[in-house]
């Protein structure tokens, strides 16, 4: 087994000591030696979106990206997207407001994914937030309402 | 996943060294490397994480034509408006290709470094042949479910799609590869798998892309990326074109066309038999139609697939009629 890598990682604006093999990914570091549970581990080959976190306010998908690669970046998971006890962010509260999901499992990738979408500018237009929300899939079939939630956060942020 | 050690690296010079060495692999952006470990086709010993270089991303647009260098991420260079306004082909090619999140991870270098997805390939346990894997172990495509495959530049070797966007839009539009001092055609770049499908690309080891420059023409200006697919979004081409378009000052005649194919091909894949017929006729639906069905002349279905032959030249016309402003 490779030594492993003592890492210092950059999470939610806090700074955390990791000790993983090279392999493990951002999303194992964050769940299981940090325990941040929110990003989820839904298909963990990049095709679903679950685990979608910021890097560097980049939405990045943290099962394809190794823990050592952001090293010296700022990671942002559903949990840092407010202070602690703050009020929802505004598209957890429009998520919450439309029932934009059912069983809830892809729901923080959906949330983290429509923060970055609205932050790009790619949140123009049912279509336009259809092409640029699809890196995350619902199998609930919720998209509907996310469509909607993340045409009314838009419109909050911009307000 | 295969365990390996993992170097970042502080310079090009210092990646050159260690990516020579035997089981060593670059990292960029890690879409398909990591995501090919966990399928246990990348079984790296070596790991050489290039991105925290700095320099290697830029993104220049000037008379000459565009420069992106091998680090720039897919989502920045899709929404430059540079790059939007001379290189729409460009542009188009990138955000229809992956996901927002994946865009955001994976490199311009990268990009053209991508493997097949065909569905054996990606699957050793259940399917141990494969040429690309291991050369000389077969095929399990031919004869298996070849919907995905590839009609043009197969081989009694591989029939496996080469997957990109971005690198057809490049073949359109004669764009050059960067491998440090060394640059390469991208035609020339991309290797067609004859009886060796186990090398894909010109890429000597040790050798790093750079960048990849694209010249500027009036045809990459008047251009568009038009992919087909069973899904809407988030999905590989059926059939895909890139097609550019200048016409001379009489508004009618074809000065000079570009088509390069997607989805249906071994390696990017230029139409140039399309092309050459084009040029100097009047710009016209029937034309057009014709001279799309030439790209398919050496086409061979593998049976799921005929439908591609079928495809390609209906994209192909489409495209060249979208940036003719006749359809």
């Amino acid at each position: 087994m490779t030594k492993p890598l003592k890492l210092k990682l950059e999470v939610n604006g806090k700074t955390h000591e990791v000790a993983v093999e090279p392999r493990v990914t951002l999303l194992d570091a964050l769940r299981e030696h940090l325990h941040l549970t929110g990003s989820k581990k839904g298909c963990d080959q990049g095709q679903c979106g679950a685990c979608t976190v910021h890097v560097d306010g980049e939405r990045v998908l943290s099962c394809l990206t190794l823990a050592a690669q952001v090293e010296g970046r700022k990671v942002t998971t559903v949990e840092g997207l407010t202070r602690d006890g703050g009020d929802l962010h505004p598209v957890q509260a429009a998520f919450l407001a439309h029932d934009a999901f059912q069983c809830g499992y892809c729901t923080p990738g959906q949330i983290m994914s429509a923060v970055a979408c609205i932050k790009e500018g790619h949140a123009g237009s049912d279509a336009e937030i259809r092409e640029y929300m699809s890196g995350n899939l619902c199998r609930c079939g919720a998209y509907p309402h996310i469509v909607a939630a993340v045409r009314q956060a838009k419109e909050a942020m911009a307000s | 996943m295969k365990d390996f050690s993992y170097t970042r690296v502080a310079s090009l010079d210092e990646a050159r060294v260690l990516a020579a060495h035997a089981g060593a692999m670059l990292l960029a952006g890690g879409t398909t490397l990591v995501d090919l470990a966990k399928c246990g086709v990348a079984m790296p010993d070596e790991v050489v994480d290039i991105t925290h270089l700095d320099g290697l991303d830029a993104i220049k647009v000037d008379r000459d034509g565009a420069y992106l260098g091998a680090l720039a991420k897919m989502s920045h260079v899709a929404d430059d408006a540079r790059i939007r306004k001379e290189f729409p082909a460009v542009s188009e090619a990138l955000w229809q290709a992956a996901s927002a999140q994946l865009r955001n991870m994976a490199t311009i270098g990268g990009n053209l470094m991508q493997r097949t997805r065909c569905a054996y390939f990606r699957d050793p346990a259940s399917f141990p042949a494969c040429n690309k894997r291991h050369p000389g172990s077969g095929c399990a495509a031919l004869g298996g479910v070849t919907r995905n495959h590839a009609v043009l530049g197969t081989s009694s070797y591989c029939i496996a799609t080469n997957p990109g966007d971005l690198a057809v839009a490049l073949t359109a539009f004669d764009a050059v590869i960067h491998l440090g001092e060394r640059r390469i055609a991208v035609d020339d770049f991309f290797l067609l798998p004859g009886a060796t499908p186990h090398q894909e690309h010109a890429v000597e080891p040790g050798e790093i892309i750079t960048a990849v420059t694209i010249p500027a023409s009036a045809a990459a200006k008047r251009s568009t990326y038009l992919k087909v697919r069973d899904r809407q979004s988030y999905e590989f081409a059926a059939s895909s074109a890139a097609v550019g378009l200048e016409l001379e000052a009489d508004g009618k005649t074809i000065r000079d066309v570009r088509v390069a194919l997607g989805g249906v091909a071994t390696k990017p894949w230029r139409a140039r038999e399309v092309e050459a017929h084009l040029k100097g006729k009047t710009l016209a639906a029937e034309t057009v139609k014709r001279a799309s069905l030439l790209a398919m002349e050496s086409a061979v279905a593998q049976g799921d697939n005929h439908y591609k032959i079928d495809l390609a030249p209906r994209v192909i016309t489409r495209a060249i009629l979208k940036v003719g402003g006749i359809a």
